[in-house]
């Protein structure tokens, strides 16, 4: 499948605009909320109409603003899987089901209903009301309703949000193994960078209603590339930056001054991933002392004292003795783990 | 005892609602989805009705239905029939008293309704047709019965608009609340109109009460669905 998306949309003091390009399998669009995650979806379903733009999905236009061509929802063959589920609640599971079949004879639709509620283990709720499903329940249903039509692309809105977390790791799992077998594009939306980082390979990040390049997730993590990109990466220690006469790169918040390197046009800040920051003296270093010793689940979060009196936040694996609060040391970081980021107008 | 007021009464009341259901729905569902000014201004024509006098309304009927104005002698011109006077006329009357209320609780209705139901039926591919009527208003039901039986039960009591559109002639538009009216200015003070005034103010009680009665048991079968 192949989706392509450039739309734009004001609404009130709003503007989103996104672009993206996608050739197979599940794309994340990956933001904060309110970045526009869900406007864009509802663009391509149809259910908000750009200002501007054009969406093609395998070759057909759904939307063009220059043509005139705006197709209705229905004649879009796009599914979408809404944050709250959006099931019918005076229709039984069943019945929810079996409007993904609408147009065939109602035996047929019932047949193929039931076929599709066995696939996701939902046969002994088929006469529940949605009001009495768990919410791991009510997610497999709007899925098994949502593919029981057959889109060619399916959205996913959120799909995890309102779970709790161990429902959300099973879901997950079945939602992976779902799509492997739908075959078809999906484009799921999370603000979850871990959730992104197991479904998809390739991300959008939208920061305030610009989308970013594609990235592949990998790509997100040692390179994000922006600043909206690598918060949302979940990049912990960001500074502004200024490029010295000499080349070399000084971090204000940390008065840290880096090596010269080659740096993108527009430079602005400098990230670095709290795991990236190593204890001892290094060739790039930067003595500190310990502020907060915070105890997290597998490691410890180390809050430093940087000379500018800026703050760094490191990761301490929890099998190595911990320096004591108030102690002065040396971290270091490799030159690799520099994320040099842009800030996009 | 002659039962036509109270058959006339029940006939009257049933069609207004009727056609006051698809009227009110029908404005409910575009002034919900109105442009702010647009629906401010909506809100106030059609809920006029509500506060102004059934007399004014009744008079602002005759103005537009009667045999010498627009409508009326229209009518009267094409079809060689007057739209006053007869027992079908109190429809108009009475629909008009009612409509503010079916379209009030209609719109309130369909302003809680969760447009991600809607969104998901046409995805789904569903015509908007489909989502309308399957999935908007049953979702909305209980607003839109309870906007349904109010105006039937409202119906039934109108008095002052069908007085000055039908009149009052026995056993052509007498209705329970014209013949309450009618019983009291002519017979009030004798034994036997006593009687049947309380006869009368009996049926319309009961009828009422019933009418009320039903609206809390369609709501708490309503409650009970959704709770299993």
């Amino acid at each position: 499948m192949a989706l392509s998306v450039d739309l734009e949309k004001q609404l009130g003091q709003f503007f989103l605009s996104v672009q993206f390009e996608t050739e197979s399998g599940l794309l994340a669009l990956l933001g904060a909320s309110g970045s526009g995650k869900s406007l864009t979806l509802r663009c391509i379903a149809g259910l908000l109409r750009p200002d501007r733009g054009r969406i093609v999905l395998n070759g057909r236009v759904l939307f063009d603003s220059a043509a005139g061509i705006d197709l209705p929802p229905q004649q879009r063959r796009v599914g979408y899987l809404f944050q709250n589920c959006a099931l019918i609640p005076h229709m039984s599971v069943l019945e929810n089901v079996m409007l993904g079949y609408h147009g065939k004879p109602k035996t047929e639709r019932k047949q193929l209903a039931l076929a599709q509620l066995s696939r996701f283990h939902l046969q002994a709720r088929a006469d529940a009301r949605p009001a009495t499903l768990s919410g791991g329940e009510r997610q497999r249903v709007a899925l098994a309703r949502t593919l029981a039509a057959a889109p060619e692309a399916l959205l996913l809105d959120e799909p995890f949000s309102a779970l709790d977390d161990y429902l959300k790791w099973e879901l997950e799992l079945e939602l992976a193994h779902t799509l492997e077998d739908y075959g078809g594009d999906a484009v799921l939306v999370s603000h979850s960078r871990d959730e992104v980082c197991r479904l998809a390979k390739e991300v959008c990040v939208l920061s305030c209603g610009r989308s970013e390049p594609l990235q592949t997730v990998p790509e997100l993590m040692t390179a994000p590339g922006t600043l909206g990109a690598a918060l949302i990466s979940g990049c912990k220690n960001l500074s502004p930056v200024t490029v010295q006469a000499d080349g070399k790169l000084h971090c204000e918040h940390w008065a840290w001054t880096l090596p010269a390197c080659p740096v993108p046009d527009g430079l602005t800040h400098v990230g670095i991933r709290a795991h990236s920051l190593r204890l001892g003296p290094g060739p790039i270093q930067l003595p500190c002392t310990v502020d907060r010793i915070i105890d997290n689940v597998f490691s410890y979060i180390l809050m430093l004292q940087t000379p500018g009196q800026g703050q760094l936040r490191m990761e301490f694996d929890k099998a190595q003795p911990v320096p004591p609060a108030g102690a002065a040391l040396s971290v270091h970081v490799p030159a690799e783990e520099i994320l040099l980021l842009t800030t996009k107008e | 005892m002659d039962l036509f007021p109270l058959w006339n009464s029940l006939r009257i009341a049933a069609l207004s609602a009727l056609l006051v259901f698809f009227l009110g729905v029908a404005a409910a569902y575009y002034a919900a989805r109105a442009p702010r000014l647009l629906k401010g201004i909506l809100d106030v024509v059609l809920t006029l009705p509500l506060v102004l006098p059934p007399t004014v309304v009744g008079y602002l009927l005759i103005l537009l239905l009667g045999p010498n104005h627009a409508l009326g002698a229209l009518v009267l011109r094409l079809f060689a029939t007057k739209l006053l006077m007869r027992w079908w006329s109190a429809i108009f009357a009475v629909s008009v008293v009612i409509f503010p209320l079916m379209y009030r609780t209609a719109r309130g209705a369909f302003e809680g309704f969760d447009e991600d139901l809607a969104a998901a039926g046409r995805t789904l591919g569903l015509s908007d047709f489909y989502v309308f009527w399957r999935i908007r208003l049953p979702a909305c039901r209980q607003g839109i019965l309870a906007g349904v039986v109010l105006s039937f039960a409202r119906a039934l009591g109108e008095y002052g608009a069908t007085s000055m559109i039908v009149g009052f002639i026995p056993g052509k538009t007498a209705t329970v609340a014209t013949q309450v009216a009618f019983l009291w200015q002519n017979q009030g003070n004798t034994e036997a109109g006593k009687r049947a005034l309380l006869f009368w103010i009996g049926i319309n009680v009961a009828i009422s009460a019933a009418v009320l009665v039903t609206v809390n048991l369609l709501e708490r079968g309503e409650r009970r669905k959704v709770e299993r």
